[in-house]
């Protein structure tokens, strides 16, 4: 219950300061909404009229605390328009499904791809296999996920013809395209995280595979795959785990750039077009949410960790 | 998670350097010598039409890189866009480096209060998207295209130097942090204390020198990782203004051009690619000579 409940003041905490700090630098960028929103307006009456409308003439607290109390009751707020904007919660509810699916897809196809080859090279270290896969997963890690979506829209897409080369179906609609309009952007988040898990997997493997209770095993006659897969694996995955969800946090960042330039409507257009027209109120929703998902994966993976190791269980017991 | 310092025991026979580590070496002073003296190099002007048609492929004209969109000689734009790719990251890691390196420093050796309150800032930080952060940074300081003529604005170079710089200062703070915990709790720190060292002393003279390893991989790793940011920013067009070319906005450039001159695309990312290769693998270098660990990840 302790742990519960200090988990909880550390989430209202970032909350705080995560939209606190967004509002802040939101706040001091010089481009003005209502210039965006109205780029014309001789009088500058029209311009007047949507700053008061929007409470954009209030001071910062001010602002941050309407926003925060609307926030907290589940309002998002709107986008800023010369028309009374469309609310967050509807562009929000339409891309992070998007956003989400491509992410999921990415780890999924990064861990089914990552751990047996770390196992196949943990258990050749230092042979030529080993060698071959580390130096793949080198140059692999090495390469933006941006230009390997743009070499696999190049020859898979414009020279071969295979794959969509931009945009984005709902699973709902057509199952079979949707699967071949992620196909490019999912391959290349998936690249990078490929080349990261198997680095850590291995590694961790190499080390696990000294340990007294692996010669135990194999001298139990258990098979070579069994003492792999079923004695090795699990107490080498403690790190994998932690990148795992730490590196949803980049996948964001990742899957932002990967979506512009795929056209994929999801969340990272999203806070594109929110950052690149001063969309306040929207960004800071978005932001904060963010954040809030980011730090529930931590506690999350905090809590799998005593499901994979009993030593912290008890520990912390 | 304190490890021993590298022996310097004669007996150990020294490791010499891979083969690969020179190659490392030879293409990043091939491509930083090419892009600190530029101007001195036989080039052409990096944002003038030269070629006789745009997108001119490779060889023609004496164009030794072809030609981009606007008729313009890839190859300086590619020595040019290298200048400025390379002076973003590492105008941006050293940022990183000054002022996470001292933050994480005191938070590490300050277990006290001032470290609590650095140490949950460096985790709020991080717990938003670094792109979007330094997305929002640069839309603050660029002022975002609306034309406000009074208003002072920093050259765009040092806007994005600023941008990326503050997104690196609590990744270099953590793992700062992190190493200076393991090297605060041994006892040479101990007696430097007891014999009456300031804290000063013990951080720069005892500590620092033993973290700089660790510090000095990831700020390696840092640059990598801002030459492939600033593409990223590149591409959500919030890189270097037009016409001057960076890698990110040459690959931005040649995405349009993907169906009939992919060239154009390809050449700035290889430059990219063996970059920020090298970059890793000599980052990768340090880590094991020096028994880096990345605690803190």
């Amino acid at each position: 219950m302790r742990v519960l409940a200090q988990r909880l003041a550390q989430l209202a905490v970032v909350f705080l300061v995560v939209s606190f700090f967004t509002a802040g630098l939101m706040s001091l960028v010089p481009g003005k909404p209502e210039v965006i929103v109205i780029p014309f307006d001789q009088t500058g009456e029209q311009q007047q009229a949507f700053r008061e409308a929007n409470n954009l003439d209030e001071p910062l607290p001010v602002r941050w605390f309407e926003w925060a109390k609307d926030f907290l009751s589940g309002d998002m707020g709107n986008f800023y328009s010369a028309t009374g904007g469309e609310a967050v919660a509807t562009r929000f509810g339409e891309s992070w499904p998007v956003s989400l699916s491509l992410i999921f897809y990415t780890q999924v196809v990064a861990l089914a791809i990552a751990i047996p080859f770390a196992i196949w090279a943990a258990y050749r270290s230092g042979g030529w296999v080993d060698k071959v896969i580390n130096t793949t997963a080198f140059a692999l890690i090495s390469l933006p996920s941006f230009a390997i979506a743009l070499i696999l829209t190049y020859y898979l897409g414009v020279k071969m013809g295979w794959l969509p080369t931009q945009g984005y179906v709902r699973l709902t609609e057509d199952p079979a395209e949707h699967f071949r309009s992620v196909a490019i952007p999912v391959m290349s988040l998936a690249a990078g995280q490929v080349a990261v898990y198997m680095r850590l997997l291995r590694s961790d493997l190499v080390a696990t595979l000294q340990e007294d209770f692996i010669l135990m095993a194999r001298s139990k006659g258990i098979s070579n795959g069994r003492v792999l897969w079923r004695h090795a694996l699990r107490p080498s995955s403690l790190t994998l785990l932690t990148v795992t969800g730490l590196s949803m946090g980049n996948l964001i960042g990742g899957t932002l750039v990967v979506e512009y330039l795929l056209s994929i409507p999801g969340l990272g257009v999203l806070l594109g077009e929110a950052v690149l027209s001063r969309q306040y109120e929207a960004l800071q929703s978005l932001v904060a949410i963010i954040a809030i998902v980011f730090v529930l994966i931590n506690f999350a993976v905090d809590a799998l960790y005593t499901v994979l190791d009993p030593r912290i269980r008890e520990r912390s017991a | 998670m304190s490890t021993p310092p590298p022996s310097d025991d004669p007996v150990e026979p020294s490791k010499r350097l891979p083969v690969g580590a020179y190659l490392a070496i030879a293409w990043l002073v091939l491509i930083v010598g090419a892009a600190i003296f530029a101007d001195f190099l036989p080039l052409e002007d990096p944002t003038a039409e030269v070629a006789s048609l745009p997108r001119m492929a490779p060889g023609q004209e004496g164009l030794l890189l072809g030609a981009d969109n606007n008729s313009r000689d890839m190859l300086s734009r590619t020595i040019y866009g290298a200048r400025a790719s390379l002076t973003i990251a590492v105008g941006a890691v050293a940022l990183g480096f000054v002022v996470g390196g001292l933050l994480g420093l005191l938070s590490g050796y300050f277990r006290n209060w001032i470290g609590k309150v650095l140490s949950s800032l460096f985790d709020i930080l991080l717990a938003i998207p670094a792109l979007v952060l330094a997305l929002s940074l640069v839309a603050v300081l660029k002022g975002g295209g609306v034309q406000d003529d009074d208003a002072f604005r920093l050259p765009t170079i040092w806007i994005l130097i600023i941008s990326l710089g503050v997104v690196s200062i609590p990744l270099l703070a953590r793992i700062t942090r992190g190493n200076t915990m393991a090297w605060a709790q041994r006892d040479f720190v101990t007696a430097a204390r007891s014999q009456g060292a300031a804290h000063g002393r013990i951080l720069f003279r005892e500590i620092l020198p033993n973290v700089l390893p660790a510090m000095g991989y990831i700020a390696i790793l840092g640059i990598a990782i801002a030459i492939v940011a600033e593409g990223g920013l590149a591409i959500l067009g919030a890189s270097v203004d037009p016409p001057n070319p960076s890698w990110g906005v040459m690959i931005n450039d040649g995405k349009s051009a993907m169906r009939d001159a992919p060239f154009i695309m390809f050449i700035p990312i290889v430059a990219t690619f063996f970059t920020v290769m090298s970059l890793n693998y000599l980052g990768d270098l340090i880590r094991d000579r020096f028994d880096v660990r990345e605690s803190a990840l």
